[in-house]
């Protein structure tokens, strides 16, 4: 496909009345692997669930695949997402249901394969992951990483153009996270997807990442290569690299505001 | 800010209360409505409801509540049994308590006992189920999936409570008309059989049937009021409690208030 397969231009949210993200751009070119950086708060969460179609944007776009999301049908919507697909934070299996009916369900709902088909392309993706045998047991029976992999199979199940991860190696040992890292690098190998990933993990952006977008405030502070993101100057991208605590300005009068006015209320952009 | 301060008003936090009322009143309907939808137009749109999801959901909400029905039922027809014959008795008229019985039992107690017993089993668990659903994600996951999740949902035990609603409630008519039939039975002088067979026979259609309707009407709110409930989750775990006992509250209120007026609405 010709040109980014995700586009999002001047994207303006709100949650209530606070302003989340502040006019971002974002696009994404096919096969890139793009990390989203960005400290707690930053609004990266939030652009991740604008990318899903999970919120309503105040104003702007959202190209997905050539489909502004913003705007298409429920049912276009749903057809689109066929083609995405999302590894959330804590996984997000169905506790109900055994791994492999987790990585099976898409097929089951979107598919006309027959069972053994099913079956088959199940423990295949499962194989891709490394948790090959492990269909019959339940989520609660696995391990934070293993549990990372099953919603990983999940995800790529219908072989998507789109793949999507918010904080992969989130709560992983050092070893799992890495593996995970691999994992990914593999399936874009593998598979030529296009992703996101979301995260604040500084040795796994770097590891993977072809471009990365760094967040603050609700605004892109810089998109760029690994290396360009290391030459740049702004300071909170530094201070977000290299660990250092923001020391910002402090306001005397809106801080004696927050201790004493009794119906005290935040105002204006943060996040 | 001078507007904010009278948002701690006391008209304003009843303003809020009846606000917040009429919209979950609002996303009720709007959930039925979708919940519908899907069942007859989902196949169009490659949201098909299955079966098995709603043969699952009427074994759970159906068949396992057929031992606690039952159990309850058979007690209070013996307890209605016990009442009608004294009453009845001071007035000569302990004959009657065939008659009383069966008519109390079919157009009030049989769908009342299975409506509670379901609310409190099948309204705190859909609340419980989705509500965990939408603090771990899962309810995002379907979305992403391309699964509509009321459809997912919803539906499936809307349908199963409105099928197994009327079949507990005939189980449960049955069963508290032999309870009651064991007790007055010998006081009547009569065989439990003929006793049975004499229930039989005064009870009309009109009797069956206001009981029917009324343990759909009582389907429909416990499978909102839980659904509901569950979708209307924030805040974690002790949300998910609170929802929980909310709708086992919500469901069991609005039950006993939607049974007064079907009845005075059915026996104008």
């Amino acid at each position: 496909m010709a040109g980014p397969v995700i586009e999002v231009r001047d994207l303006v949210t709100h949650y209530g009345s606070r302003k989340i993200l502040d006019g971002v751009d974002f696009a994404v070119e096919p096969g890139e692997i793009r990390v989203v950086m960005g400290g707690s708060g930053s609004g990266k969460s939030t652009l991740l669930r604008h990318l899903l179609g999970l919120h309503r944007a105040t104003s702007g776009r959202i190209d997905l695949l050539g489909h502004d999301i913003t705007r298409i049908s429920a049912r276009e919507l749903r057809r689109l997402r066929q083609r995405m697909g999302v590894s959330f934070q804590g996984g997000a299996l169905f506790t109900s249901m055994t791994v492999g009916e987790n990585v099976a369900l898409p097929l089951r709902e979107h598919t006309r394969h027959d069972e053994q088909t099913i079956r088959i392309i199940t423990r295949m993706k499962l194989e891709v992951v490394n948790l090959g045998g492990f269909h019959d047991l339940m989520p609660s029976e696995l391990s934070g990483g293993m549990i990372k992999r099953a919603a990983l199979a999940r995800a790529i199940v219908m072989d998507p153009q789109l793949l999507f991860f918010d904080e992969p190696s989130a709560g992983l040992d050092p070893v799992a996270a890495v593996e995970l890292d691999e994992l990914i690098l593999k399936l874009r190998d593998a598979m030529g997807m296009s992703m996101v990933v979301v995260t604040h993990e500084l040795d796994s952006a770097f590891k993977i990442a072809d471009r990365i977008t760094v967040l603050d405030h609700g605004k892109v502070l810089v998109t760029g290569t690994v290396e360009e993101v290391h030459n740049c100057e702004s300071t909170r991208v530094q201070s977000l690299l290299n660990r250092t605590p923001r020391n910002e300005q402090v306001d005397a009068e809106e801080y004696l505001r927050r201790l004493t006015e009794e119906h005290y209320q935040m105002k204006g952009n943060w996040g | 800010m001078a507007e904010r301060y009278s948002t701690h008003g006391r008209f304003w936090q009843l303003g809020e209360k009846v606000h917040q009322a009429i919209e979950a009143v609002g996303y009720a309907g709007l959930l039925l409505l979708e919940s519908f939808y899907w069942l007859f137009w989902g196949w169009r749109q490659e949201q098909r409801v299955r079966l098995s999801a709603v043969v699952e959901q009427m074994v759970q909400t159906g068949v396992q509540a057929i031992p606690i029905v039952s159990m309850l039922s058979f007690t209070v027809g013996i307890m209605l049994a016990i009442q009608l014959i004294v009453t009845l008795g001071e007035f000569g008229a302990q004959s009657q308590a065939v008659l009383a019985i069966a008519v109390s039992v079919t157009r009030e107690f049989g769908p009342l006992i299975t409506g509670i017993v379901v609310a409190g089993r099948t309204a705190s668990s859909l609340a419980a189920r989705i509500g965990s659903m939408m603090v771990s994600q899962e309810v995002d996951a379907l979305q992403v999936i391309g699964i509509a999740p009321v459809r997912y949902l919803s539906t499936p035990p809307l349908l199963a409570l409105l099928i197994m609603m009327p079949v507990l409630t005939i189980i449960a008519d049955v069963v508290a008309i032999i309870g009651g039939g064991l007790y007055s039975a010998p006081y009547l002088n009569v065989e439990l059989s003929a006793y049975l067979w004499q229930s039989l026979s005064v009870l009309g259609v009109e009797d069956i049937s206001q009981g029917l309707i009324k343990s759909v009407v009582f389907g429909l709110l416990i499978a909102l009021v839980g659904v509901a409930s569950g979708f209307t989750v924030r805040g974690g775990a002790e949300g998910v409690g609170r929802a929980t006992t909310r709708a086992v509250v919500l469901a069991i209120s609005t039950l006993v208030v939607a049974d007064m007026v079907f009845t005075w609405y059915l026996n104008r």
